[in-house]
């Protein structure tokens, strides 16, 4: 059964249409494959057991959102970024996050270059990257690298090289664990729009 | 190189200055500010044009056949900064109302320098709908 699963995994995902009658559903969390052929099992039957799969991917994906505002991770910009996310333009939080990720890459690596300059390093350089930093997480809702560029921001302007040093490291750190939790969060959202349901509204 | 785009009236009603469409220029130095001020402005229904720097900006004013009703210009950007681009605007009697865009770590005198540029208000980042929506109406309206 396993190897079924591994089987059409891999030749169907992440496209996998929903058939009335051929009924094949994937849920992919922590390694779990739930997969049901039925070529003989009445309609209504499939049906259910299609509305339980995305009740329950929908339960997962509002407990996984409500999580990440709870941790820090976001802040009501990012409910924001949510709200204007429309039918025309379904993919406007995914595009946003994904300039942002670029930005810290991009900006990461000059405060790092410009840090290892040891006895000689440009603080006007890494101090203008962290505001610009600062000001792209703040736009996007990444509230726990906002405060770490707050906190790099004052190394910077006291010249405290270790201070910078370390507080760079957690914000490459911090971003990076943001884009995983925010990978997962598209990947709920993939899941649950194939199985042909709604993606919920979460009050936070 | 600047760019247009144009708003949806899907889901909101269009706000008409003098029965057409409000016209924005978007000056940001940065993508991630471009693409979310766009839209913004079309969630609001207007529809925007983006320039990466205050250069760009003066560069389209100048064959004077540009016409913006709103100019959401960013303080800090390469080449030509927000408070220059202002003035450059103003010197070119360009009337477009001009937002300007400040981070909160901008302090109270760099502020004042900037409305004193020739800004007719000022917006803390991050934009949102509920900033900007009501401070174009309110205006446009007077």
């Amino acid at each position: 059964m396993e190897k079924l699963c591994d089987y059409f995994f891999i030749y169907f995902c992440p496209n996998l249409m929903i058939c009335k009658n051929l009924f094949i559903g994937i849920a992919i969390s922590n390694k779990l494959y739930i997969f049901f052929f039925s070529l003989l099992l009445p309609s209504r039957r499939v049906e259910r057991a299609m509305d339980t799969l995305i009740a329950q991917l929908q339960r997962r994906f509002c407990d996984f959102t409500i999580s990440l505002y709870h941790q820090g991770f976001l802040d009501d910009q990012f409910t924001e970024l949510k709200k204007l996310q429309d039918e025309c333009s379904p993919d406007f939080v995914a595009e946003v996050v994904t300039l942002f990720f670029e930005d810290c890459e991009k900006l990461i690596s000059n405060m790092a270059r410009a840090l290892d300059q040891t006895g000689n390093v440009d603080f006007k350089l890494v101090g203008s990257s962290v505001h610009q930093l600062k000001g792209s997480s703040s736009s996007v809702g990444a509230k726990r690298v906002k405060g770490l560029c707050v906190t790099l921001k004052e190394c910077c302007d006291s010249q405290n090289y270790e201070g910078c040093v370390r507080c760079l490291q957690q914000v490459d750190i911090e971003y990076k664990t943001l884009k995983a939790k925010l990978q997962d969060l598209f990947n709920l959202e993939q899941q649950i729009v194939q199985a042909g349901g709604r993606i919920p509204q979460v009050d936070i | 190189m600047a760019t247009k785009s144009t708003g949806g009236t899907e889901k909101t009603k269009s706000i008409e200055v003098k029965k057409k469409l409000i016209n924005v220029l978007i000056v940001d130095d940065d993508p991630l500010n471009r693409r979310l001020h766009e839209m913004i402005i079309k969630t609001i229904g207007g529809i925007s044009q983006t320039a990466k720097n205050g250069e760009e900006a003066v560069i389209l004013h100048r064959d004077g056949e540009a016409s913006f009703d709103l100019i959401l210009m960013d303080k800090e950007m390469p080449e030509r900064d927000g408070v220059s681009t202002t003035k450059k605007l103003r010197e070119m009697k360009v009337t477009s109302m001009i937002v300007g865009v400040t981070s909160v770590a901008d302090q109270e005198e760099e502020r004042k320098a900037f409305m004193e540029a020739g800004l007719n208000h000022c917006l803390e980042k991050p934009l949102t709908k509920a900033k900007i929506f009501p401070l174009i109406s309110h205006l446009f309206d007077a």
